[in-house]
C-alpha cells in the first residue's frame, strides 16, 4: 500500500526526522489559509498523487503570491495528473501540499528497502540524488552506499557514521544524519514498511540536512497491526477493479487484452497469461482466486472479469490443491446462470476433486467449453477471443 | 531415495484442530505421512484424527519424538510458532500459511540459519516424496514415485510440471515448493544442493517467476555445481512493470526481476529453458533423452 507525500512527512515527524514545514489542502481556499498560515513569501505547492515524476509533469511549482497558490490549487484539484509513471488517464489530485520553499546546496539519496539477495534491510544512501536512483544504480553502482540492519540487534551508530563519511558530511550534519537514520529505519521496523525513499535528502544553503520528498510503501501484510496507517489508504488512487478484488480476496491486475482469465494460484495465473500470448491472444487481466475460493467469490471474480468490456472469452484455470474443483464448478454454474454470461467461457479443472468438478459442468446446460489440459484450453480460448469456433 | 522427507519422518501439526489444517492433515495421512500428533494451545489433552493434541511443540515433541512440523496457524501467529518449533527441536518445518508480514519472516529466517533448522516457506504448497510422505496441500494422485526433482516458487505450477513429469511416467524423487514470498525459508540453491547429492534425482525442474534475483543466484550455482541436467520455466513474461502478480515478491520493480533476465541467466548457465508451461514435461524428455 502506498502512502501520500503528505502523509510519509507526517510519520517523518512523528519520527523526529527533518523535513519541511507544510500544510495539506484540499480546497483552493483551504490552500490560500495554509499559505498564509506558513508565514513566508514563497512556497513549494505540490500535487499529491501515488506517481513519480510529478515535477516534470507540472505537478510541482515554486510560487511566490497566495494568488498563485490558489490558482495551482484550482488547477489540478479535482483534475488528474498525467506523469510518466501513471496511464494516459493519470492520477487524480484530491490534495496539495504546501511547503515552505528550501534554499538546496547539495541533493543526496536516503532509501530504505528489504534486500531479498541479503534478507535484510537495507538502508541505501548516495552523493546522487535528485535524479533517477535506478540509473545511478545501473550505470555507477560505486556511488550507491548500502548498510545492512541486523534483524535481531536493530541499528547501531557506527553504520550511519559510516554513511556520513562516504557522504562527506561535516561534523554538524553527521548528528543529524544519525538522527534522520535511526528515525527512518525504526519508522520502517515499526510500522511495517517495504519501502522509504528520500530523493532528495537535501543539504540547505544554512548547512542543515532536511528531507524534501519522501515515498512510503507499506506491507500490505502487516496492516492488521498497522490500524493507524491502514487509515491512510486513498482508494482514488487505486484502480476501481483491483480494489473490489481485494475486499473480496482476490488478487487481480488489469491488463490491456481481450481474454478473461480466473485461476488459483499466483503463478499458474501468470503462467496461464504466458501460454495465451504464445497461442497469439491477449490476457485482459491477471487473476487469483486464491486458496480459499468459494462460489461467492467465484462469481465475483466473473463479475470483475466481464466489467472489462473489452473481454470476449473467459479462460478458467483451476488446478486443485486446497481449491476444490467441484466447489470452483458450482461457482461457475451459480455465476452463469445468475449473471446470464454470454462470452464462451473456457473451463480447464485438474487435481483436488477434479472429476467431481467436469461431472457438474458436463451436467449442466450452459455454454461451458471443456479442456483437458492447459495447452487446449489456451488455444481454445485464443480461438474463441478470435470469434473462431 | 528422496530429499528431506521420507516415509520414517515422524511429523506434527501446529493449528491441527483448524478447518484447513484438519483437511490437509486427513489428506496426508491417507497419503502415507507419519503424522504422530498436533500442537493447538488451550486443546492440549485431547484427541483431534485419533492423535493427540498437545498445547506446546515441546510437549509434542517430548511424547511423540516428531521431528517435523507442518504450521497451518494464521499469519499473524507465525513468527512465534515457527520459533516455538525451531527451539523445540524440530529440524523440519513447512509453513503453509501465507501472508505473513516480512519484516516477520527477516528475524524468522536468520533464527532459523543460525539453529540449523530448515524451514520451507511460508506461503508455499510444502514438500512431497511421492510413494512416501508429504506435508503441505498438494492434491497426492498427480504423483509418481520417480527419478525428477522438482522446486517451485509457484503453487499450482508446481502442480502442473509435477501432472506433466507423472503423465510422462519419469515420476519424482521429491517436490518442495518454496513459496512465493520475498524472504522465503529455503531458496533454490539449497534445494537445487540436495537434488545434486540426491542418488536418485536424475534430473531437475526449476520452476520460477519474475520478481527478485532468486533465480539468477540459481544460475550461478547450477553453473558451478550442479552436473544433473535442469529444465526450467519462468512465469511472466507477459506481467507488466511495477504491477504485483499475487505473490508478494512476484514484482519488476527497477527494471530488475523480469522473465528475460531470469531466461537469460538460466540459460547461459547450461539450462534447458521452456516458454510455456505446458512443455515442462516435454523438456525433460528432451534434455535426458527418456
Amino acid at each position: 500500500m502506498n502512502l501520500h507525500e503528505y502523509q510519509a512527512k507526517q510519520l517523518f515527524r512523528e519520527y523526529g526526522i527533518a523535513v519541511s514545514e507544510g500544510l495539506s489542502a484540499s480546497s483552493s481556499n483551504e490552500a490560500e489559509e495554509m499559505a498564509l498560515s506558513l508565514n513566508v513569501d514563497k512556497w513549494v505547492v505540490k500535487a499529491q498523487v501515488h506517481a513519480g515524476g510529478r515535477g516534470k509533469a507540472g505537478g510541482v511549482e515554486v510560487v511566490s503570491t497566495i494568488e498563485e497558490v490558489k490558482e495551482f490549487a484550482e488547477k489540478w484539484l479535482g483534475n488528474n495528473l498525467v506523469t510518466f509513471q501513471t496511464d494516459e488517464k493519470g492520477q487524480p489530485v484530491n490534495e496539495i501540499l504546501i511547503e515552505t520553499c528550501t534554499n538546496i546546496d547539495q541533493e543526496l539519496y536516503l532509501g530504505a528497502v528489504i534486500d531479498r539477495a541479503s534478507q535484510r534491510l537495507v538502508v541505501m544512501a548516495s552523493t546522487e540524488g535528485g535524479v533517477n536512483i535506478e540509473e545511478v544504480a545501473e550505470k555507477t553502482p560505486e556511488k550507491i552506499f548500502k548498510q545492512e540492519i541486523d534483524p535481531i540487534n536493530g541499528p547501531d551508530d557506527s553504520q550511519a557514521r559510516s554513511l556520513s563519511e562516504e557522504l562527506g558530511l561535516n561534523a554538524l550534519q553527521a548528528d543529524q544524519f544519525l538522527n534522520i537514520f535511526n528515525g527512518l529505519v525504526n519508522l520502517f521496523l515499526e510500522k511495517d514498511l517495504s519501502l522509504v525513499e528520500v530523493n532528495p535528502l537535501v543539504i540547505t544553503d544554512q548547512g542543515n540536512l532536511i528531507c524534501l520528498d519522501a515515498k512510503i510503501n507499506v506491507d500490505s501484510n502487516a496492516l492488521y497491526r498497522q490500524e493507524d496507517v491502514e487509515v491512510l489508504r486513498d482508494p482514488s488512487q487505486e484502480d476501481p477493479r483491483e480494489a473490489r478484488a481485494a475486499e473480496w480476496d482476490l488478487s487481480y491486475v488489469a491488463l490491456d487484452g481481450n481474454i478473461g482469465c480466473m485461476v488459483n494460484g499466483a503463478g499458474l495465473a501468470m503462467g496461464t497469461m504466458d501460454i495465451i500470448k504464445l497461442h497469439g491472444g491477449e490476457p485482459a487481466n491477471f487473476l487469483d482466486v486464491g486458496g480459499t475460493a468459494d462460489s461467492k467469490r467465484v462469481a465475483e471474480a466473473f463479475k470483475i472479469i466481464l466489467s472489462d468490456e473489452n473481454v470476449k472469452t473467459v479462460l478458467i484455470n483451476i488446478f486443485g490443491g486446497i481449491v476444490r474443483c467441484d466447489v470452483i464448478a458450482d461457482g461457475i454454474v451459480e455465476a452463469l446462470t445468475v449473471m446470464g454470461v454470454e462470452v464462451p467461457v473456457v473451463v480447464r479443472l485438474e487435481g483436488n476433486s477434479a472429476d467431481k468438478g467436469i461431472k457438474i459442468l458436463d451436467e449442466c446446460a450452459l455454454n461451458i467449453i471443456p479442456a483437458a489440459n492447459l495447452e487446449e484450453a489456451a488455444s481454445l480460448a485464443v480461438k474463441a477471443s478470435k470469434g473462431v469456433s | 531415495m528422496s530429499i528431506l522427507l521420507d516415509k520414517n519422518t515422524k511429523v506434527i501439526c501446529q493449528g491441527f484442530t483448524g478447518g484447513q489444517a484438519t483437511q490437509h492433515c486427513i489428506q496426508c495421512i491417507d497419503y502415507g505421512t507419519q503424522l504422530v500428533g498436533g500442537v493447538t494451545p488451550g486443546k492440549g489433552g485431547q484427541e483431534h484424527l485419533d492423535l493427540p493434541v498437545f498445547n506446546t511443540v515441546k510437549e509434542a515433541v517430548d511424547a511423540t519424538g516428531a521431528t517435523a512440523s507442518l504450521i497451518f496457524v494464521p499469519a499473524k501467529f507465525c513468527k512465534s510458532s515457527i520459533l516455538e518449533a525451531a527451539e523445540s527441536g524440530i529440524s523440519l518445518i513447512v509453513c503453509i500459511t501465507e501472508g505473513i508480514p516480512t519484516i516477520d519472516m527477516l528475524e524468522v529466517k536468520l533464527r532459523c540459519d543460525q539453529m540449523g533448522v530448515r524451514l520451507i516457506g511460508p506461503n508455499c504448497p510444502g514438500i512431497i516424496t511421492p510413494g512416501e510422505s508429504k506435508m503441505g496441500i498438494m492434491p497426492g494422485d498427480i504423483h509418481l514415485p520417480g527419478k525428477v526433482g522438482i522446486i517451485s516458487r509457484s503453487g499450482t505450477l508446481t502442480y502442473e510440471a509435477v501432472k506433466q513429469t507423472s503423465d510422462l511416467g519419469f515420476g519424482q524423487t521429491s517436490c518442495v515448493g518454496i513459496g512465493g514470498d520475498p524472504i522465503p525459508g529455503t531458496s533454490f540453491i539449497d534445494v537445487l544442493e540436495l537434488f545434486q547429492d540426491d542418488q536418485s534425482t536424475e534430473a531437475i525442474v526449476m520452476v520460477g517467476e519474475i520478481g527478485g534475483t532468486a533465480e539468477e543466484s540459481a544460475a550461478e550455482f547450477i553453473q558451478s555445481n550442479v552436473t544433473k541436467p535442469v529444465v526450467s520455466y519462468i512465469a511472466g513474461v507477459t506481467a507488466p512493470p511495477g504491477k504485483r502478480m499475487g505473490h508478494a515478491g512476484a514484482i519488476i520493480a527497477g527494471g530488475k526481476g523480469t522473465a528475460e533476465d531470469k531466461y537469460k541467466a538460466l540459460e547461459s548457465a547450461g539450462v534447458y529453458t521452456v516458454k510455456s508451461p505446458a512443455d515442462i514435461g516435454k523438456g525433460i524428455a528432451e534434455v535426458t533423452g527418456w
